[in-house]
This record gives C-alpha cells, sequence and structure tokens, in this order.
C-alpha cells in the first residue's frame, strides 16, 4: 500500500478544460475518502456525485471489456476502472485526458481521429466467395490453430491508448495509428478472410505500417497487454513478402 | 428537427441487429446511444449464446425443441411457449450467420463452433468465444454497421417519446457533448435500451444500466410487463460485483462453502453447480445466511483443477479480472463470489415481431419484454433474444414502412414533445429545492438490494414501495450541482434518476401483489408456486398518481407446467 491510503484519504488533481470557456488548462484538486480496492473511475464517481457536478468523464462497465475510460494517470496509460488507487505509488493520483486528442471537456476527448483510422481499414470479414459453399448455410470452417492466431488482436476495446501515446500520429495526422493497423491484421491473420491483397494496399501507404518506427508505445500503453506493433510488423512482412517474392 | 424513417434507440447487440436488417430492406435508418457502440453493456457478455447447433460430441441429439424445454421450465413456465419455439428454431441460423460475419468464435478439433455446457441445459449447447462472447459478437456486429455506413448518434440520450393516439412520431434527444436537445422525426422507433441493474446497490451490470429507456417508453403509455421478475446472477466477484462467467461453472468449476462442502448437493443433486441461475443464487444466499460462507458474504468458485492450460484457454477474460479486481488468480486460489442483480427479465411489453401498444414502436433486447425468459433467464439465452428479437424487429419495422397503410410522422407532435422536454430541462436547472439527488439515487440503491432482493417478503416489499413514494416525492425537489451544457453528467444522470424510481416502483409493486415464488421472485411468506392463481403476466401502466398493475395471459402450448426440479 502506498502512501496515498495511511490516513484514510486521497487526493486526487484532475485535469479540468473546457475549451470554449477556459484560456488554458488547469487542475483541480479533491480529497476522497479511499476505501480497500477503490479504483480510479470510482474516485471520479465520488467526485461527480460528492463534490463537483460539473466533471465531465467518459465511463460504462467498469470492467475493463467497453474501452470507455482510457486516461493517462500518474504518466502511464491506464483504464481508469481497472486502476486501483493503492496500486499508484504517489502521494496523489493525477488523472488526465488521453494525449494527443483533442479536449471536448476534462476527460473527455475527440476520439474521431481514432475511429476515422478504424473505419478507413475496412474492418469487416470479407470472406472468399467458394468458402461460402463448404457447407451450404452452415459456418467457415476454422481449424483450432488458425483461430488462435486471432487471440491477440480480437482483443482489442478500442480504448486509443494506443493511439494516444503513438510518437507517430503526434506528428502525422493522417498516421492509422496501431489501433486500426491491428484491426487491419485481425482480418489478415483471420484464415476465413480474402481481403488480404486489398488489406495490404490499403495499409502499405505512407500513413500507413511504413509510418510505424517501432517505437513501442503502443505496446507499453496497451491496458490489455496486446501488441500492435507485432500486427503491424506483420502487415510489413506480408507486403515485401507479395511484391518482392510474389508469396500470396 | 432530424428525420428518419427509423431510429433505433441504443447500440449494443439488439439495436444494432434491428438497424442493420432495417437497412438491407431500404429502410433510412439512424441509431442513437448515449455511448458508442462498442461500449454498450453487450461487450460485458462472456459465456455464450445458445444454439442447437449439435456441434459438441455430447450435443448430437439436441435440436430446438429441446432448447425451447429447456428455457420453457428454466423461466417456471412463465415465458410464452410460442415465442421461445421461434427463439429456439432461429437460434442455430442467427448464430451461423453471426459467425459468417466475422465472429471469432472457439472452434471444436475440426473446426465447427465450440459449445460449452450452461445451467439448466440438457446438451452443451452454448456457442462461445473464449469467455469474451459478448465483446466477440458486439464488435462484428459493429464492422457490419460500419460496412453499411449506417449512421450512428454517438453519444446522443434519448430523454422523450412523441406518441399521441397510439402513433409514433418520433422522440427527443440530448446531443451530450454540447447539451442541445433536438427532435427526431421518425415513422418508427425501436427502443433497444437494455436493463435497469443500476437501480441495485450490487449489480453485475455496466455503470450505463439505469433503465431510462424502459421509464420512458413506460411514461409514453407503454405498458411493462413482469418486471418484477429481476435475475441475480450466482457468481460476482465479491467486492466489485464484476460477473464472473456460468462458462466458469461449465467448464468444470465447484462452489464451496466455508465447511469444504460442495453444498450444491444438497439443492439440485443431479446437476450440481449447472442448475438454473435462480437456484444456485438462492442456495449460496442461504448458505451464507445460515453461517456456512466466508466473512459472512461469499463463497467459493474453485477453478484449481481445470488446470492453468484450460483456464488460460478457455477463461483468460475472468483469470484477468480476478487478478485486476480481487487479487487472486483463479489458477492458484478459489475465487470469492456472491450472488448480484445480473438481467431485468420482464421489460416493455411486446411481441416476437417487437411490437407494442403503439403503432410504429417497438422493443427489442434485455429491454423488450416478450416473453422468452419468463421467471428466469436460462444463461446464454439474453446474447441470443438480442439477436433473435433484434433482426425481428427490423423485418418488422421494414414491413410496416413499406406497408400499403404508410404512416405518417407529426413534426408538430415532435416540436410539443421538443417543447416540454427542454421546459422539464430550464425547471430542473432552475430548480431551488433542497433535497440532494445523490441521497435519493444512494437510498433508492440500498432499498432495492435489500427489500427487493432475491427472497422477498410482505413487510420488506409494502415497506419498500412506501420508501420508493418518499422518494418519488423528494425527487420532485431536487436541485442539481451544476447547470452547464456541454457534457452534464449531472443533470443528464437526475433525468435517468426519475426513470430509476418508476422502474423501481414497477418492480417492488409487481413482486408485492404475486403472492407466488415462481423462478427468480422467491416469497418467503408464499414459497410455492400457484398455476390456478399467477400463471399470468404481470403488466404494469403508467399513472401520475403510481403504477396500475393488470394481468396478462401465458401462451403455453406442448409444456404443461410441472414440479421444476434439477
Amino acid at each position: 500500500m502506498s502512501a496515498n491510503q495511511s490516513n484514510g484519504s486521497i487526493k486526487f488533481k484532475v485535469f479540468r478544460f473546457d475549451p470554449d470557456k477556459d484560456q488554458q488548462p488547469y487542475y483541480d484538486t479533491f480529497e476522497l475518502e479511499s476505501r480497500p480496492g477503490m479504483t480510479v473511475l470510482e474516485g471520479l464517481f465520488d467526485i461527480l456525485e460528492r463534490q463537483d457536478g460539473s466533471l465531465a468523464f467518459r465511463y460504462s462497465c467498469r470492467e475493463a471489456i467497453c474501452g470507455s475510460c482510457a486516461l493517462y494517470i500518474n504518466g502511464a496509460y491506464r483504464l481508469a476502472c481497472q486502476t486501483q488507487v493503492s496500486h499508484i505509488d504517489s502521494d496523489e493520483v493525477v488523472v488526465n485526458p488521453l494525449p494527443a486528442l483533442q479536449p471536448v471537456k476534462d476527460l473527455v476527448v475527440d476520439m474521431t481521429p481514432f475511429f476515422e483510422a478504424y473505419h478507413a481499414v475496412d474492418p469487416y470479414l470479407q470472406p472468399a466467395e467458394d468458402l461460402k459453399h463448404v457447407e451450404e448455410g452452415k459456418e467457415y470452417y476454422q481449424n483450432p490453430k488458425d483461430r488462435k492466431k486471432l487471440d491477440m488482436p480480437v482483443d482489442c476495446i478500442l480504448c486509443g491508448s494506443c493511439y494516444s501515446s503513438c510518437p507517430t500520429t503526434w506528428t502525422h495526422e493522417d498516421y492509422l495509428g496501431p489501433a486500426a493497423l491491428l484491426k487491419a491484421y485481425r482480418f489478415v491473420a483471420d484464415s476465413r478472410d480474402d481481403a488480404t491483397a486489398d488489406r495490404l494496399s490499403t495499409v502499405s501507404t505512407e500513413s500507413g505500417i511504413w509510418r510505424c518506427h517501432t517505437a513501442y508505445n503502443c505496446v507499453e500503453a496497451c491496458p490489455k497487454d496486446l501488441n500492435p506493433t507485432f500486427g503491424i510488423q506483420q502487415l510489413k512482412k506480408q507486403t515485401v513478402g507479395k511484391l518482392l517474392l510474389g508469396r500470396k | 428537427m432530424i428525420k428518419h424513417q427509423m431510429v433505433v434507440v441504443g447500440a449494443g447487440l439488439a439495436g444494432l441487429r434491428a438497424a442493420i436488417e432495417a437497412h438491407d430492406r431500404g429502410i433510412d435508418v439512424a441509431v442513437i446511444s448515449k455511448v458508442h457502440p462498442v461500449r454498450s453493456h453487450s461487450v460485458a457478455a462472456q459465456g455464450g449464446i445458445n444454439g442447437a447447433l449439435a456441434n459438441n460430441p455430447d450435443g448430437k441429439e439436441d435440436n430446438p425443441e429441446r432448447h425451447a424445454f429447456d428455457t420453457v421450465k428454466g423461466s417456471d413456465y412463465l415465458a410464452d411457449q410460442d415465442a421461445v419455439l421461434i427463439m429456439t428454431e432461429d437460434a442455430p441460423k442467427v448464430i451461423i450467420e453471426m459467425e459468417n460475419w466475422g465472429v471469432p468464435f472457439s472452434r471444436t478439433p475440426e473446426g465447427r463452433i465450440a459449445q460449452r455446457p450452461f445451467g439448466g441445459a440438457g446438451f452443451p449447447r452454448t456457442a462461445y468465444a473464449s469467455d469474451k462472447t459478448g465483446h466477440a459478437l458486439l464488435h462484428a456486429m459493429y464492422e457490419q454497421t460500419v460496412k453499411r455506413k449506417i449512421k450512428v448518434y454517438e453519444e446522443w440520450i434519448v430523454l422523450s417519446l412523441a406518441i399521441e393516439d397510439g402513433q409514433t412520431h418520433g422522440l427527443t434527444a440530448m446531443n451530450m457533448l454540447t447539451g442541445q436537445v433536438e427532435g427526431f422525426v421518425a415513422e418508427s422507433v425501436v427502443f433497444a435500451t437494455g436493463g435497469a441493474g443500476r437501480i441495485y446497490k450490487q449489480s453485475t451490470n455496466a455503470m450505463i444500466n439505469t433503465g431510462f429507456g424502459m421509464a420512458i417508453a413506460y411514461k409514453a403509455g407503454i405498458p411493462l410487463k413482469d418486471m418484477e421478475f429481476v435475475q441475480f446472477h450466482p457468481t460476482s466477484l465479491f467486492g466489485t460485483n464484476i460477473l464472473i462467467t456460468e462458462g466458469a461453472r461449465g467448464e468444470g468449476g465447484y462452489l464451496f462453502n466455508n465447511k469444504g462442502e460442495r453444498f450444491m448437493e444438497k439443492y439440485a443433486p443431479s446437476v450440481m453447480e449447472l442448475a438454473p441461475r435462480d437456484i444456485v443464487s438462492r442456495s449460496i444466499f442461504t448458505e451464507v445466511m445460515e453461517g456456512r460462507g466466508f466473512e459472512n458474504a461469499y463463497v467459493h468458485l474453485d477453478l484449481t483443477h481445470l488446470g492453468e492450460e484450460k483456464i488460460k484457454e478457455r477463461l483468460p477474460g475472468i483469470r484477468d479480472i480476478a487478478i485486476h479486481f480481487a487479487g487472486v488468480d483463479p489458477v492458484k486460489e478459489p475465487l470469492p463470489i456472491q450472488p448480484s442483480q445480473h438481467y431485468t427479465m420482464g421489460g416493455i411489453d411486446c411481441n416476437a415481431d417487437g411490437e407494442t401498444v403503439a403503432k410504429g414502436f417497438y422493443a427489442a433486447g434485455e429491454a423488450a419484454c416478450v416473453s422468452v425468459h419468463g421467471a428466469n433467464r436460462l444463461g446464454g439465452n439474453s446474447l441470443l433474444d438480442t439477436i433473435v428479437f433484434g433482426k425481428r424487429a427490423g423485418v418488422a419495422v421494414a414491413k410496416y414502412l413499406n406497408g400499403s397503410n404508410k404512416p405518417k410522422a407529426s413534426e408538430e407532435a415532435v416540436s410539443k414533445a421538443l417543447k416540454s422536454m427542454n421546459d422539464r430541462i430550464a425547471e430542473l436547472k432552475n430548480s431551488t429545492g433542497n433535497e440532494n439527488p445523490q441521497e435519493v439515487r444512494d437510498r433508492l440503491k440500498e432499498v432495492m438490494n435489500q427489500k427487493v432482493g432475491i427472497y422477498r417478503n410482505k413487510e420488506d416489499l409494502a415497506s419498500a414501495l412506501k420508501e420508493i413514494e418518499e422518494l418519488k416525492e423528494r425527487y420532485k425537489h431536487i436541485h442539481l450541482n451544476y447547470k452547464g451544457e456541454k457534457y452534464n453528467l449531472d443533470l443528464i444522470r437526475n433525468l435517468e434518476l426519475e426513470g430509476k424510481l418508476l422502474v423501481a416502483e414497477v418492480i417492488t409493486k409487481g413482486a408485492l401483489l404475486r403472492e407466488e415464488s415462481r423462478g427468480s421472485h422467491s416469497r418467503r411468506d408464499f414459497t410455492e408456486r400457484n398455476d390456478s392463481e399467477w400463471l399470468k403476466h404481470t403488466m404494469a401502466h403508467y399513472a401520475e398518481e403510481g403504477a396500475k398493475i393488470d394481468y396478462k395471459e401465458v401462451t403455453m402450448g406442448t409444456w404443461e407446467p410441472q414440479a421444476r426440479k434439477y
């Protein structure tokens, strides 16, 4: 247990900003009653419900599966719901919105560029025509070994942490970013999908896989412990294989 | 004014499925959701979706009739049998369709969709994607809406309906980012707004599941059906009440009390841990109440004998949850679990096409009550319900809108609704009342938890109802703590609070009146099921002075009520 819980209370230093009203962002500090197992999200609710009704933040499942509450907490990308206050090694919990995305209000940022990139990779299964006729009206077959290749990429919750953490997205606003590229990889890796050529040509651009500098920030940022860089490297490998070696 | 032929409210599985179906039938459809679609609560479903695919070697004899029988028996005979048969017949088709749309289902060695055993089911019938089936389904469903470029109004919250003389004209909704309230003119509206778990202090539900959609429909004159049937899931993580999937028991997990006994032996000897949820929840509650729990609060769910490999392959999601939220690794130690509110069996009264008493107004998913779950839903049947009846609602709306008697929505009716909503918000913002809404919200959750829980009795229910009436009175005098426009959670949550109070009142009143025990509704003072008097659906109608209750016949069929033994 860190120092912040020793006296039964805990300080939350929270980023505040309304671009329509405030010249610049500022922090408000709140003193909250701490309790065992308390999460950062619960702390934000305590503030909203008992101290400051004007606080804006996103929330839904509170169990690390919906992707709403990715924030920058004490210098790290974390889901507020999954982060216990007692695990933060500091006298105060410092809560910031996801960096590199435009602020809307307080901890709420504009996720539009993130989802535009997601849309740009045609994120839906495109099965082969002949696959459809393996057995009329039945599922497509997929052996467990092929299914296993999807374990990592399908676990993405689209929280935006990777996108926000990527130094390339900071400097190139057209860059598709780790999550969208991981999504493209998810379909390329799927034995049922037949659009690999199109998918590779979509991502094999200056704003796609070649813009990734393998900084691995996304891997560090991902609250689900996924590896977008691995997916991007696989896409690069396949693209090169196709171009140079004529591999299908 | 924004205009669409059809507006779907809610972007979980039911809502998106309805929108896709209508879109594919040429309808101009838009979806409104208070969260981005993938944040909807469908995403949190874990264990799986039921359908008689007969892919599991132990399930070769399975078929839709057997699925239907299990569902009807699980419902304690309150489900409408015709609707159940529709659902179980459609089940294999919609599961295969979802697979064809990209859902990464777990596979059998032969490459078919894998199926696992679940509570109350005669065969391993539950198709799954490890223990993140809801996430897998919702993401694939959302991908299909992206493919079709279906318009989604994200972070818009619907506030009221414009229904006049039994005809739907549209609704009002607030853009949460700006605080602006807009009128939507639409000939048809589908509510797929999810359940009401957050009226309870302890719930597995997402924070967004406030029951507001049910309350909006109810206030607009659509009856709510069977609301007293509230499912308590046996295994929620002690402390946070996060769901631990029934799949954990389906894969072979055991329940132990503090004496080290597999106590389900006493309650459901033939199926043990895989009895239906109402029975397992009552058993755990009884063990704890009689002093055989841990810390007087929970029992153990033990998975350690399954081995690391199986846990990592089949149950990785709940392992992560247990580690992150309780500091317990199920590979090494048993999980502390307790029952918690989980599902709203009741909902907006509709038929198997989602149709309600109002022309052009439809409901689907957890917000709706068809009814296929009756007094107790089987695990794996809710994901199925969302997709089967979401799709059917889409078909029905398209038929309605393309029909010869083409409806026309009145802009005037929507303007009226818009004006009255803006007045309501101004009134709330200007209120100098001395009641703190947070106290009302906290107290309501406490009352529901303590007095309208797993076991009920007349005294508790009557006192709960009285308190809810008092809270409704206090609500009239609340003040807001923030009056701004943008992303005003204080305003939104306090508008929703009215809905919570209405839904809580309907649940409690229905429970007080129903003098029998059936499925999830267990009365200490009326311990038996009473088919001669209570084999009927509860219907709650909104009135200013409080809910008016009457009853509706259950559609029976092949299966006559029997004693429900497992």
